[in-house]
């Protein structure tokens, strides 16, 4: 997509793949040894890219990291989850043993 | 910039990375075998228990408040038989600027770092103390880089972790996160290269003498709170620093209490299987790190790790991860304080420890941490269940990690279980013995009977 284009010196994040599954240490288990070891980095980007792409970032210590641009100004996805319910039942529990039910 | 940065150059040029950046020549305290001196290479660093308590004040490190659980100790008590069920009291470490006692082990090495003239600082962690590592930095103008093993293969990241990314990048750090396996090394000793920072190391000198000051307000506070020191400390462990900083803390101040190490039963899940990373909820305080640690400390990122923990542990608890769970909700619904969970590990097992122990006993949980979105028992028993771990009530001792996660029945429910420290004991001399080229000396057996906390004659007796 042409509107896809991210311009330089947005915040993004790059991932690399530091070795590859048959470069990766012997002392692991197998479905570890699968998979390549990768990192990601995140930076300010130093020329106009899209997603994908093959990119150079500056990072908050001022090091240049190069990898694959995965996401402009990432987000970071953090919640409470759904809810459990069960936590519930813990409190009420304690607190009618010690306290007593206040519904009583 | 023409150096090679591979993985096998990086790894051959280690022990000089290594050397450099860690601000101490470990070779200095090798004496020849297997034993080292343990107490020269802490006391080398010149940062003795006053100096670490000057440092970690001028950074707002440490002071934390004690608070008696009262109504987790009446909880106790009507479980435990007449006349028992000890006091538990609990050290809000949350309450220092990161949120929990990982600040006491950066302080040091984060203003050993600005002293010696690096220009910033590195660790590779997860868990608080790159939160910890971070703020420091932040405060002494210094950069910082943390590396974390955060994700699997399909880029699912413990929600734990994550937030722990975005806390350090708030500190304004350098965080670079990666995919489960020890591979992690060759990344972090490539970043201390390139940028000739300090290796904040959780293993080095600095790492454990910042936590000395935490035993050492343990025993001085409970002296003013309780009128006395405490009986029993209980003391999260993992790499062993905790544990090792503590006992050695305690013993400064004069206190003789019991040293209780406690660890969440992770059993069965390896720390490097890309399958299990994301079937765990604890990603520290467990036996994944506690148990081997202990038997072998110098598996760490420097040559001689000063946590050393079986010379301090007298006894070493694990608790199931839905008896902290459990306990993390007591802990909000009981003592209106939100904490943890992982950090209430040790307060799981102080739990049970106290209705073994008579009513006057006074148990010491020495830790509290932050909590908030990601890390967190609700997120956390969220991303479990859509991982497909079964969470339910039940009987906690049969909980299998990777597969469910068993919230006690009742308090009543929460039980402690002994880890068998002569076990670890007998491992540690059996693998001295195998490693070491020449037959040991007297000098090694002295050193493994201070390693293990027992004595020549159980070290002869295990040499097999």
């Amino acid at each position: 997509m042409i509107d896809s284009l991210i311009s330089k010196n947005t915040w993004v994040s790059i991932k690399k793949i530091i070795l590859e599954p048959e470069r990766r240490t012997s002392r692991i288990p197998d479905e570890t040894k699968a998979t390549p070891f990768i990192m990601w980095a995140k930076g300010r980007l130093q020329r106009d890219s899209q997603i994908g792409d093959e990119v150079t970032v500056i990072t908050r210590t001022g090091r240049l990291e190069s990898g694959v641009l995965e996401e402009a100004n990432p987000q970071y996805i953090l919640n409470y989850g759904d809810f459990i319910e069960e936590l519930l039942t813990i409190g009420d529990d304690a607190r009618a043993i010690l306290f007593g039910d206040g519904n009583e | 910039m023409s150096k090679d940065i591979s993985y096998d150059a990086i790894m051959s040029r280690r022990s000089d990375i290594v050397k450099d950046s860690a601000g101490i020549d470990f070779a200095r305290f090798e004496r020849g075998g297997v034993a080292f001196d343990y107490e020269a290479m802490l006391a080398a660093t010149g940062y003795t228990l006053d100096k670490v308590r000057e440092v970690q004040f001028e950074a707002s490190v440490g002071n934390t408040p004690i608070i008696e659980l009262r109504n987790i100790t009446a909880l106790a008590r009507l479980f435990a038989k007449p006349g028992y069920g000890a006091r538990i009291f609990i050290k809000d470490e949350a309450a220092n600027p990161s949120g929990s006692f990982k600040d006491r082990r950066a302080a040091t090495a984060v203003y050993h770092a600005k002293r010696s003239g690096y220009k910033g600082v590195i660790a590779a962690t997860s868990g608080n103390f790159g939160a910890a590592v971070a703020s420091q930095a932040a405060a002494k103008g210094l950069k910082c880089i943390i590396v974390q093993e955060c994700y699997d293969s399909r880029k699912t990241g413990q929600p734990e972790i994550i937030e722990k990314a975005r806390k350090c990048e708030a500190y304004g750090a350098d965080v670079i996160q990666c995919t489960v396996g020890p591979e992690l090394f060759y990344l972090s000793l490539k970043l201390l290269e390139e940028t000739g920072y300090f290796s904040a190391s959780l293993y080095s000198p600095f790492g454990v003498t910042g936590i000395e000051t935490l035993g050492f307000e343990v025993a001085n506070q409970m002296k003013v709170i309780a009128g006395g020191f405490p009986d029993t400390v209980v003391c999260t462990n993992a790499g062993g620093g905790n544990v090792t900083g503590t006992a050695r803390g305690l013993a400064k101040a004069g206190c003789k209490a019991e040293v209780i190490g406690a660890s969440v039963n992770l059993a069965g899940l390896h720390m490097a299987s890309d399958t299990s990373f994301n079937r765990k909820s604890f990603t520290t305080g467990h036996t994944g790190f506690g148990v081997p640690f202990a038997s072998w400390p110098d598996r760490s990122d420097v040559p001689r790790s000063a946590a050393r923990p079986l010379r301090y542990l007298d006894r070493y608890v694990t608790v199931s991860q839905g008896e902290v769970f459990y306990m993390t909700e007591l802990l909000a619904n009981l003592e209106g304080l939100e904490r943890g969970p992982a950090g209430n590990t040790s307060l799981a097992a102080a739990f049970s420890i106290a209705m073994e122990k008579p009513a006057d006993h006074i148990i010491v949980v020495q830790e509290t941490e932050y909590t908030g979105a990601g890390k967190h028992v609700q997120p956390q028993l969220s991303f479990a269940r859509r991982n497909g771990i079964e969470v339910k009530f039940g009987n906690s001792s049969e909980e299998i990690p990777g597969k469910n996660i068993i919230l006690p029945e009742s308090a009543a429910g929460i039980k402690a279980i002994d880890l068998d420290l002569d076990h670890m004991r007998q491992s540690l001399i059996r693998h001295a013995k195998e490693t070491s080229s020449e037959p040991l000396s007297d000098f090694d057996i002295d050193f493994l009977a201070e390693e293990t906390g027992t004595t020549p004659a159980f070290v002869y007796q295990n040499l097999g």
